[in-house]
């Protein structure tokens, strides 16, 4: 059976159209909402969803994501519940990948034998670790790899030729590159200058290509997408969700911000 | 046992490991910049000129070395062995913090970087990080909790006039941590022109190695000097432990000397049972924080706790990796003296002796003081007296009620 995140880039490659990323924070606004918000990206076009895991000190995100962080862990939200969002979201939807991302203490307290058991059960079906090069993951990739789950990776402006050729080997499903020298939410996208890195990493690997960090809009994601197989937005989004004053308005501001997205990547 | 000393000695290894702690948890934008910083550090600190300019530094600007005083009149109150104090908070800057900052300001000035940033809890490395910018003429951004801002407000003020900026940090805790945090945001975005001089020995590898061996000066001068001075080694090194940089500085030399025991003193807070502390090693449990994996304070879901401590300087919920597998192999011993014992002891010392400590080396009084009642009087005990506590005077007066 093919993996859910390579089903979804070759279907899309197929059909000529570009890979549609929302990240949200799980739990945030409220983690009642989180599922519902989930199933309104992934029925307005979203083609594959991240997830957050909420961490206390994110220090490669910025202010929007740190904030959303600290309002779903004072609700309550940990990687457990997490989890339960996943399984639940995976009841209703069969097809859009999930991809958990978060930083590495959650989960070396939950364990990561457990974590992978229990994130193949809930249909999830990759793990970004935000600060977790390849070299500190040999333990945790062997449980991911027997349970099926994809290890996404990140390649930054910064990265040498030689540790690219590294990332690329332990890289699967799509390889995420960081668009600027920064945290998320940052404003400093240059889209002309990411032609040149995106080709260096199709030298050096066939995974589809990923971007994010700064995408805020429409425009800024076509600019992406002219050089790229995908495109992430985060922060934009959390934002622009942190403002719902319960679940209807949220899966309606999810819906909207991801359609129109969706309809300028289809269009351009 | 010889061959434990030894092989803790070579550590770590080339990925920054202490035995299953250490290495390099961070974000794919710092591995170069990481990378970059070890080979600039195994170039320079192999280069004679480069560390003659440094001792040369250490002995005329900072006033290296520092003595070793024997407390005469604590020694008698505890009634056991002799207290001997290494005196670090005779350093220009009035920590030991500087032996640090002397070492990586020099060493981003030979790697072209124009721009220093810093975290900072008691606000001592801050002050240290800005001397040495002020003397090198580098631009100098120090990062610090707004909570921390006000209570070491002196501090504040002096990194000011040595030209540095002051951020305030108001994420989190608003402590040492969150001053953290947002310094390796700095980096992440500044990362060609920046060099982020971290003060413990903490964070992502090549730091706790680099700021370890640039303050195991205080180890081997200790060494030394208790061979000149009393033809023995110390029994007992005492030492406070936050993230662990003045502990992990005077241990490391004495790491093979096994009948030396060695005493690494956490903030206990208001008690460990009430769970306001800063004892990762005595009450955390393993786990990542800021680039390495050791010991921290967490709840069961991985989330970081806020910590407590009188003293900003060990308020932190990490330690240091190296200190961690010294705890796992049982080389070095770890235990928590609350604030009040702390309080008691700066006191104690304050009277006696007419020393004002540091808070957090009052941690280390605290203990060593206990170990000395119940030692011979023919041992002796060396407590690193980290800091002076000129700048804790306002926090000792706010307790007693009053303000000045």
């Amino acid at each position: 059976m093919t993996h859910r995140i390579d089903c979804v880039f070759e279907t899309a490659r197929g059909a000529g159209r570009k890979v549609l990323i929302p990240f949200v924070t799980a739990g945030d606004p409220h983690p009642d909402w989180t599922v519902a918000v989930m199933h309104a990206l992934a029925g307005a076009g979203a083609d594959l969803i991240e997830l957050g895991v909420p961490f206390s000190d994110p220090m490669a995100d910025g202010p929007v994501i740190q904030a959303a962080s600290e309002r779903a862990i004072s609700q309550g939200m940990d990687l457990e519940r997490v989890l339960d969002c996943a399984e639940e979201f995976r009841r209703g939807n069969t097809e859009c990948p999930l991809v958990l991302m978060g930083y590495m203490n959650p989960i070396e307290r939950y364990g990561f034998e457990r974590l992978a058991t229990r994130a193949a059960e809930a249909g999830v079906d990759g793990l970004l670790l935000v600060d977790c090069p390849p070299e500190e993951m040999p333990q945790l990739q062997e449980f991911m790899t027997q349970k099926g789950l994809y290890s996404i990776r990140l390649v930054a402006p910064t990265t040498t030729e030689d540790r690219l050729q590294t990332i690329a080997e332990a890289a699967q499903g799509f390889i995420y590159y960081v668009s600027f020298k920064g945290i998320t939410g940052a404003g400093r996208l240059d889209t002309d200058a990411l032609a040149a890195p995106v080709q260096s990493i199709r030298q050096q690997s066939d995974l589809p290509v990923a971007v994010g960090f700064g995408i805020k809009d429409a425009d800024s994601a076509v600019g992406v997408a002219s050089v790229a197989d995908a495109v992430v937005i985060g922060s934009a989004l959390v934002e622009a969700l942190s403002e719902a004053k319960d679940a209807d308005a949220a899966c309606s501001t999810a819906s909207t911000f991801v359609a129109s997205i969706r309809q300028a990547l289809d269009n351009s | 046992m010889e061959d434990r000393g030894i092989e803790l000695k070579a550590l770590p290894d080339e990925l920054g490991h202490f035995g299953p702690f250490g290495g390099c948890f961070v974000s794919e934008t710092l591995m170069h910049a990481l990378e970059e910083l070890k080979d600039a550090y195994q170039r320079w600190s192999s280069d004679e000129e480069f560390m003659a300019r440094l001792d040369d530094d250490l002995r005329h600007y900072v006033g290296r070395p520092s003595p070793i005083y024997h407390a005469e009149r604590l020694s008698a109150h505890c009634g056991g062995a002799r207290i001997l104090f290494k005196r670090e908070d005779l350093n220009h800057t009035g920590a030991h913090k500087i032996n640090n900052t002397m070492g990586q300001g020099l060493l981003a000035r030979h790697m072209g970087k124009s721009r220093v940033i810093a975290e900072t809890g008691a606000g001592q490395h801050g002050v240290a990080t800005a001397t040495v910018s002020a003397r090198l003429n580098q631009q100098c951004l120090v990062y610090m909790g707004e909570v921390d801002i006000a209570r070491q407000s002196i501090n504040v003020f002096r990194m000011k006039l040595l030209g540095a900026e002051v951020q305030s940090v108001v994420s989190g805790s608003k402590t040492l941590k969150d001053a953290l945090n947002e310094a390796l945001r700095d980096w992440v975005t500044h990362v060609d022109d920046t060099f982020y001089v971290i003060g413990t020995v903490a964070g992502p590898h090549p730091y706790p190695m680099m700021v370890r061996d640039f303050n195991a000066i205080v180890g081997r001068e200790a060494r030394q000097q208790m061979l000149d001075q009393y033809e023995a080694l110390p029994d007992a090194l005492v030492a406070c432990v936050g993230g662990g940089s003045n502990a992990i500085g005077l241990f490391h030399p004495f790491l093979e000397d096994e009948e030396v025991a060695m005493v690494g003193v956490e903030a206990a807070g208001r008690g460990l049972a009430s769970g306001e502390h800063a004892a990762s090693l005595v009450a955390g449990r393993p786990g990542v924080l800021h680039g390495c994996r050791s010991y921290l304070i967490d709840d069961d879901g991985g989330q970081i706790r806020h910590t407590h401590s009188v003293s900003a300087g060990l308020d932190y919920p990490g330690v240091g990796p190296e200190h961690a597998w010294l705890k796992d192999n049982e080389r070095a011993e770890y235990v928590a003296v609350n604030d009040d014992e702390a309080l008691a002891a700066t006191h104690t010392l304050t009277q006696l002796e007419g020393i004002l400590p540091a808070l957090e080396s009052a941690h280390a009084v605290a203990h060593g003081m206990k170990m000395a009642e119940r030692m011979r009087p023919d041992q002796m005990v060396l407590i690193n007296m980290s800091g002076r506590g000129d700048k804790d005077v306002q926090t000792l007066a706010a307790i007693e009620g009053m303000s000045l």
